[in-house]
């Protein structure tokens, strides 16, 4: 096994990573003033960036999930039972005696199993519900005409907030575990350069070096 | 060539120049000694009426002029007498109630019948005396002047049935609008006649209920010469234009009612001289008013609930004059020396002192900028009239809205909500008549400030039973609010009301963002955030204080 820097965040992915950080800070800010929590924008610019910002964000799903689905990567998000077990010991244990995390970053399969069920839950549960809660409550003059039509859109418009409540909530959690194991920099540099310390087998490393070398540093 | 040519030029130049001062002088001094009333834009009519012969004579009576307008305008009398103007009565169709001036009992200075004089001096028409019969059983003359005047010195008396001040005028007399009188000039008014100007229509309109704003809060003497943020189509510095621009007329019949109000216009714009029959803002501005921008879109998204006036007439009462906004009649009849007696205790404005006591009257308040009172409207409105029982021990209200958001056909609207205190008839339940106009009879409120009187004299000047025992019960009063539409930039701010406290708080059936952040999902939201925030701070917590024991990386 040899410790080799690769390229693990091609640039569409870092770009899809930082542009959907900065829509959903912006979205969780604006949407939060919509809903009255905080009044550090007024109601109607707050109003247009929010649905201006959600519209970028939805764009960039179609193009995320293009991407996903053509290049493969989708493959790094099928849940595994395998080690799951011990990453989660590990930070609910291991992480207090020293330990080292469990969990070894491999070029084709860079989340550990506990992050990949939560990226995989996140991306089939949350960001539907917020998607579809949201595009309800936007069109709601479409749909206005149907029977008991202010309860639907008072049921639409909480289960939109929960579910950004909910996304709040992993963002707080998803920062927080930078911090965990590496350090806060070593967590974030590699989104950054799209390159991270990886083991490497000697046929993996052949095999980069004669079919990939861009994704190898020297 | 050209220095000749330029010569001619400038020749030519100089008489043109000359040609336009001396029709600037001409025209603009001409104007000013027929006319002291307001320009009305675009008027040019065909028909200079001071060169009609009939009209050029000694006119005796208000009653004349009109006679010799009919010798040309056929049909307006029997226009006229069939509209409300003229009636002051309207069946509604829809509640099947019998309202108009002469029928309801309002929650200002009550009802007409006992106080005739006095009321009908703002009637259309010559000299009705009696409610109980309609003036066309009266043989009233309809007053074409009052509304068609535009030499601007036409008026009616206070107390005159409608007629107006003339030679000689007896001293202490009042005109419509509570102005020392003067004798009106007959002839040149008939001679002057045209379009109505807001004047005209403001001389009745905006002195309701006693003076000026008393009643309406969107209609006063502000009107008249707005400033473009009072009223952005009647300001000359707008639209400049005048109250028939909207409720336009077919036959003397005016489109725009109080009593069957159209609260949602779904067919806006109509083709060039159709819709003649609505005054309703949709009717120029469409049905999807605002810019097809984002922001315009989502505006549009709010006229199926909110009548435009909510967001476009922030506030009534502005441009100086304020409105009556609370009557207590019970504190009326205290003297002091034996003798009536007054408070002014508010001053607007523009400095003037306004009654907050008159012992005629009782307690005032009054308010300027008012903030409406908002409420699901679907046009109608039911009348608390004599006939109907009340609750004493409940706040009565005189003219209850109607409408909600699952009906369909109602929109949120704005309202000045009269708050009042006015006599009913303790043994019946039922609001009274009161008489309190009337200088030589014994029984009159004003001048002799005994209720007792005043009530039982009332309740027989209307025919209608009374116990003998009255009190006084709280009342609310709604007037919805069109006048005085603000420039677009000054329009509500959506925080207004998208907020936990804002102006519709109170409104149901409607969900709005912004006004429960604390909703339920809110509170599991935000206590979700706790819990992870909590721990977090466990987990870090729990590492900071085990981290000597061994190497927290690699």
């Amino acid at each position: 096994m040899t410790e080799r820097s690769v390229k693990v965040y091609p640039r569409f992915e870092r770009f899809w990573h930082w542009s959907q950080m900065l829509l959903i800070l912006l979205l969780l800010f604006t949407g939060l003033a919509v809903n009255g929590l905080h009044h550090l924008i007024p109601f109607g610019p707050a109003v247009m960036i929010h649905i201006i910002a959600a519209g970028a964000l939805i764009v960039l799903w179609i193009f995320a999930i293009f991407w996903h689905l053509t290049t493969g990567t989708w493959v790094h998000y099928v849940p595994t039972t395998q080690g799951l077990l011990r990453v989660a010991r590990f930070y609910a244990w291991g992480i207090f005696k020293g330990e080292h995390h469990p969990y070894r970053k491999a070029y084709w399969r860079k989340h550990n199993p506990l992050q990949a069920l939560t990226y995989l839950a996140l991306k089939l549960v949350l960001f539907p519900a917020i998607w579809i809660t949201g595009v309800a409550y936007l069109s709601y003059n479409f749909w206005e005409e149907v029977p008991d039509a202010t309860f639907w859109l008072t049921l639409v418009a909480n289960l939109h907030l929960l579910a950004a409540y909910m996304i709040a909530a992993f963002v707080l959690a998803h920062v927080y575990l930078l911090t965990a194991g590496h350090s806060f920099v070593a967590h974030v540099k590699p989104m950054i350069t799209g390159f991270d310390t990886i083991d490497l087998t000697p046929e993996e490393e052949a095999y980069l070096k004669a079919d990939e070398p861009g994704r190898l540093r020297p | 060539m050209q220095p000749h040519m330029r010569r001619t030029s400038w020749r030519a130049l100089a008489v043109c120049a000359a040609i336009l001062a001396g029709a600037l002088v001409t025209g603009g001094s001409a104007w000013a000694q027929t006319s002291s009333a307001p320009a009305i834009p675009g008027s040019g009519s065909t028909a200079d009426h001071s060169a009609f012969e009939v009209l050029q004579k000694d006119f005796a009576s208000g009653a004349e002029v009109t006679e010799a307008c009919l010798s040309c305008h056929t049909e307006a009398d029997d226009q006229v007498m069939h509209s409300i103007h003229f009636t002051w009565e309207f069946q509604n169709q829809t509640t099947g109630q019998l309202l108009g001036k002469r029928n309801v009992i309002n929650a200002f200075c009550g009802n007409v019948v006992g106080n005739e004089a006095r009321c009908t001096s703002c009637h259309a028409g010559y000299g009705w005396t009696d409610m109980h019969q309609s003036p066309a059983e009266q043989s009233v003359v309809p007053d074409c002047l009052v509304c068609h005047d535009r030499s601007g010195q036409y008026t009616k008396t206070a107390t005159g049935a409608g007629n107006p001040p003339l030679d000689p005028v007896k001293p202490g007399t009042q005109t419509i609008t509570g102005a020392a009188a003067w004798p009106v000039d007959l002839a040149k008014a008939a001679q002057s006649v045209g379009r109505p100007g807001r004047e005209n229509c403001g001389q009745c309109h905006f002195y309701g209920g006693g003076g000026d704003n008393v009643k309406h809060g969107d209609l006063s003497s502000a009107l008249i010469e707005a400033a473009r943020d009072v009223d952005v189509h009647m300001s000359p510095q707008g639209q400049n234009m005048v109250c028939s621009d909207c409720h336009v007329s077919n036959q003397h019949d005016w489109a725009g009612s109080r009593y069957d109000v159209q609260v949602i216009d779904t067919e806006g714009l109509g083709m060039p001289h159709q819709r003649r029959d609505v005054a309703t803002c949709e009717s120029c501005h469409g049905t999807a008013p605002h810019p097809a921008t984002l922001k315009g879109v989502k505006l549009n998204d709010h006229v199926n609930t909110l009548a435009c006036q909510t967001c476009h007439i922030p506030s009534f009462a502005r441009g100086g004059v304020a409105t009556k906004t609370f009557w207590d009649w019970s504190t009326a009849g205290k003297l002091k020396d034996g003798k009536p007696y007054h408070e002014e205790g508010f001053t607007q404005s523009d400095g003037k002192h306004l009654h907050t006591y008159l012992s005629t009257k009782g307690d005032f308040e009054w308010g300027e900028n008012v903030v409406p009172y908002y409420a699901w409207f679907d046009g109608q409105v039911e009348y608390t009239t004599a006939d109907q029982t009340i609750d004493p021990s409940q706040v009565v209200e005189v003219n209850r809205i109607e409408g909600s958001a699952e009906d369909g056909k109602s929109r949120i609207w704005p309202f000045k909500q009269m708050i009042g205190r006015q006599a009913y008839d303790a043994g019946t339940n039922h609001l009274a008549y009161n008489h309190v106009w009337g200088p030589t009879t014994d029984t009159a409120f004003w001048t002799n400030f005994d209720w007792g009187k005043s009530i039982a004299a009332g309740m027989k000047a209307a025919g209608v039973e009374y116990s003998g025992s009255y009190d006084f019960v709280d009342t609310h009063m709604y007037w919805p609010i069109t006048h005085m539409v603000a420039p677009a930039d000054q329009a509500l701010d959506c925080a207004e009301c998208h907020a936990a406290d804002g102006r519709l708080a109170d409104i149901e059936g409607v969900y709005m963002p912004g006004r429960t952040p604390f909703s339920t999902a809110g509170v599991m939201g935000l206590s979700l955030i706790a819990a992870t925030l909590l721990a977090l701070a466990i987990h870090a917590f729990g590492r900071l204080f085990t981290r000597k024991e061994g190497s927290d990386h690699d």
